[in-house]
């Protein structure tokens, strides 16, 4: 720009739109603070990229296929291309599902990619979170995304089930059968919320509407402006990282956004397109035109929800059938327990960060994670909810186990039951038992070095295997993590000898506490003076 | 006619009449009785009871009382009829290997002679259902998709949508349809076995009949076609929900793990 004939040069094209943009939105600004943005490098930081790409690809398949489903309940004669529905009666959301998958261009394998990506956007969602709660990095500042994230998830079953029911097919009408059925097991609100729903007696000629326009429209609106807000949030957070060697609370190690992680992040969207669209071209899924149109007088075995309402059908197909008839009125406790069983699990996942915190009284921020190991309550309470979660899971599927397994039914409804109440505290007591366990080892690690496999023979004849030390770096790693005190009451009797009685609360909180940081609930991390003492004198011993 | 009034009051015209009576009504049975065949060959069929009983005898009278009257160990088999015999036997079903919650299907140990011949002694023990002409279960021409409506009305409940099978109470269970001949799914529901209800001809016409056995060679035959790709099992969305978890996300996190196996590292090691 400095002389006459320069400045009178084109600038290069490129050049001149970002100049047009900038002019109008400003993207200089915004591209010069977040371009170079740091991401850190771990694999499981790439498993809400899952999510995210697995998202995007069925809002891609869902336009498609709204283009050809009619979502209606008027009756129609079948008169397409798939032999056995010929001249059968069926609602046109069935008849139009039926043509999208053998008489629309691609409309089969579209199907099959957006109910595919649909069950992998759950159980990535599902591993997501479980990465986030098992590393801690939901604390503090990041509480509220862990509940847009729970609440995605959330959305996400029930987006997946209204995707599930539209096809009008027998499996999803006796879905949509059993949420009445639960529906009217709410007390005094039940029946009408039904009616409401339905508008009128189920199944009515309403619903298939309206689930299209809470499927396509209401939830996934949501679901895409929390996502939005996600994102945002890891920006404005910056992502969390691993203890290492050069890594702080206050910093962030790793790549640039531009050019590194746009590049890998771009590649990464195409490679999970590309294998969910392998995926559905070589496995069905959801194969409607064999499960026939729904109507009220049939119903089939073997019919499941999508896994991730699995473990709701588990609860209801193990309670006992109970119910209470007072005054008239019937409570139908064997599916209303189910359903609030659904609401307190899925709570207790939602509520956990506030009531961790709450407990030990953590209200700092943390950006380094923590590896499983070293919050032995917090993991073993993970693998308990979890534990919950796949033996209910066991239950919702249980005819498939018992004629896969030879199994018997009510064996197994018994073993779901009995299950549900010790195997979470089995699995609670094993999982901190291992994580003791492996905090041992990386003590002696640190203060021992690594078993070479190396055997050596002393002088005297006395065979011994030579350790070798761990280099600084590791050492770092190893020791990096901070070791919490449990909360104390402190003294009942102050200096003037007041008598203090605390609280029942502070009492179950101090006591709480001490179940996460108490003396028996975390080995004590070496010290750099175990260190010295160990390495200088006479070595290894 | 003289001849005739003058004797009626004979004390033995009373004798008389009961027999012509009774001639009567015989020869009209033996000309109607659904049992006609039976007569044109005789020999045969009684040559076949015979050689029946005797394998009846050996393989299926511990159970079965030597009569077919039926133990503590097996019900009676007076009036299952012939149908009944040639699905269990020619299914494998019978002899039991043990007893148990359900008797499975099995390995075929009688030829298909020898199981006519145990069906003709059963059938000889009292009326049943009658084993099954081949036109009269060739699904050729049927209806698929009225098999597939009363398929789903009447089957599907235990049978899952295209006959895959399902669970039933205290380790009984429908069988998977899969690979059974039309025969064999015709006598199933002529005759009721196990847990299963009959569909006799009155409820469940032989049309109707053809028609499901069409729909399940459609769908859950050798030949029937799974547009989508790999079925699964054709069991629904536990198998799809594995499939996605294990195939689906866990290629996807093994990709995860290669792409950032193979990125610029921040620190040199």
């Amino acid at each position: 720009m400095s002389t006459a004939t320069e400045t009178q040069r084109k600038a290069p094209a490129g050049e001149r739109v970002a100049d047009w943009a900038d002019g109008r939105l400003g993207i200089y600004g915004l591209a010069k603070a977040n371009m170079r943005k740091i991401f850190p490098d771990h694999w499981s930081f790439m498993l809400g990229e899952i999510c995210l790409y697995s998202f995007i690809i069925i809002i891609l398949t869902g336009v498609y296929l709204t283009l050809f489903f009619h979502p209606s309940m008027n009756e129609v004669v079948y008169h397409g291309s798939y032999e056995p529905m010929q001249g059968i009666r069926m609602s046109e959301a069935y008849a139009s599902t039926l043509d999208i998958s053998f008489d629309v261009r691609g409309g089969l394998l579209v199907r099959q990619i957006h109910h595919w990506a649909a069950v992998i956007f759950l159980a990535g969602m599902f591993v997501h979170m479980f990465r986030v709660f098992f590393t801690g990095a939901y604390r503090k500042p990041r509480e509220i995304n862990w509940l847009f994230g729970f609440l995605l998830f959330v959305l996400g079953m029930f987006t997946g089930f209204t995707g599930y029911s539209l096809p009008d097919d027998l499996l999803s009408g006796t879905g949509v059968r059993f949420t009445q059925g639960a529906i009217l097991s709410m007390p005094i609100v039940g029946t009408y919320i039904s009616m409401f729903l339905f508008g009128g007696e189920f199944p009515g000629g309403d619903i298939i509407a309206r689930f299209y326009s809470i499927h396509i429209l209401l939830l996934p609106g949501i679901m895409l402006g929390l996502v939005v807000g996600h994102l945002i949030l890891v920006f404005f957070h910056k992502h969390t990282q691993f203890a290492g060697p050069g890594r702080t609370n206050k910093n962030v190690v790793g790549m640039p956004l531009l050019p590194v992680y746009m590049a890998k992040a771009g590649g990464f969207f195409f490679l999970v397109f590309g294998f969910i669209a392998i995926i559905a071209g070589i496995a069905s899924i959801n194969p409607i035109w064999a499960l026939g149109p729904y109507r009220p007088d049939q119903v089939s075995t073997g019919a499941q929800p999508d896994w991730y309402m699995g473990f709701a059908e588990g609860f209801v197909r193990v309670m006992p059938g109970w119910e209470i008839n007072l005054w008239g009125h019937t409570l139908v406790l064997g599916v209303l327990i189910p359903l609030v069983l659904f609401g307190v699990i899925l709570a207790a996942l939602a509520l956990y960060p506030f009531i961790e915190s709450w407990i030990t009284g953590d209200k700092r921020e943390h950006h380094i994670l923590d590896r499983p190991r070293n919050a032995p309550t917090r993991t073993a309470l993970g693998v308990a909810w979890v534990t919950i979660y796949f033996v209910m899971l066991i239950g919702g599927g249980n005819d498939i186990w018992a004629t896969h397994f030879s199994l018997s039914l009510n064996a197994i409804s018994w073993f779901v039951r009995i299950a549900f109440f010790v195997g979470p505290v089995l699995a609670f007591v094993v999982t901190r038992r291992i994580c003791l366990g492996l905090q041992r080892r990386d003590k002696e690690k640190v203060l021992h070095g690594r078993e070479s496999g190396t055997i050596k023979r002393l002088p005297h004849g006395e065979f011994v295997e030579i350790h070798e030390p761990l280099g600084q770096g590791q050492l770092h790693t190893l020791t990096a993590h901070e070791q919490y005190k449990p909360l104390e009451i402190g003294p009942t009797v102050d200096e003037n000898g007041v008598e203090r009685k605390p609280s029942a609360l502070q009492k179950v909180r101090a006591r709480l506490s001490r179940s996460y940081y108490g003396e028996n609930n975390q080995i004590a991390k070496p010290t750099a003076e175990e260190y010295k003492e160990i390495t200088s004198g006479h070595g290894h011993h | 006619m003289k001849k005739l009034s003058a004797r009626r009051r004979h004390p033995l015209a009373a004798v008389v009449v009961l027999l012509l009576a009774l001639a009567a009504t015989g020869g009209l049975y033996a000309a109607f009785a659904p049992a006609g065949k039976a007569q044109a060959d005789e020999t045969a069929q009684s040559l076949a009871i015979d050689e029946g009983k005797k394998l009846y005898s050996v393989g299926c009278a511990s159970c079965h009382g030597s009569g077919g009257q039926g133990t503590t160990d097996g019900p009676s088999l007076v009036g299952v009829g012939s149908a009944a015999v040639d699905f269990q036997v020619g299914t494998g079903r019978m002899p039991a290997q043990q007893p148990g919650a359900q008797v499975p299907k099995k390995k075929v140990i009688y030829s298909q002679a020898e199981i006519d011949q145990l069906a003709a002694y059963v059938a000889s023990l009292g009326a049943g259902p009658i084993t099954p002409t081949g036109s009269q279960v060739d699904p050729a021409g049927a209806d698929v998709a009225k098999g597939g409506d009363l398929f789903r009305t009447n089957c599907a409940q235990c049978h899952n949508f295209t006959g895959k099978g399902g669970a039933l109470t205290n380790g009984k269970y429908a069988p998977d349809l899969e690979g059974v001949s039309p025969k064999h799914i015709y006598e199933a529901m002529q005759t009721g076995p196990q847990s299963m209800p009959s569909f006799p001809d009155s409820t469940m016409p032989e049309q109707e009949k053809k028609d499901i056995i069409a729909y399940i060679k459609t769908v859950n035959g050798d030949e029937s076609e799974d547009p989508g790709g790999l079925s699964l099992g054709g069991l629904g969305p536990v198998s799809e929900g594995l499939f996605g978890w294990i195939f689906g996300l866990g290629g996807l996190i093994a990709i995860a793990v290669w792409v950032a196996a193979h990125t610029a590292k921040a620190k040199k090691s």
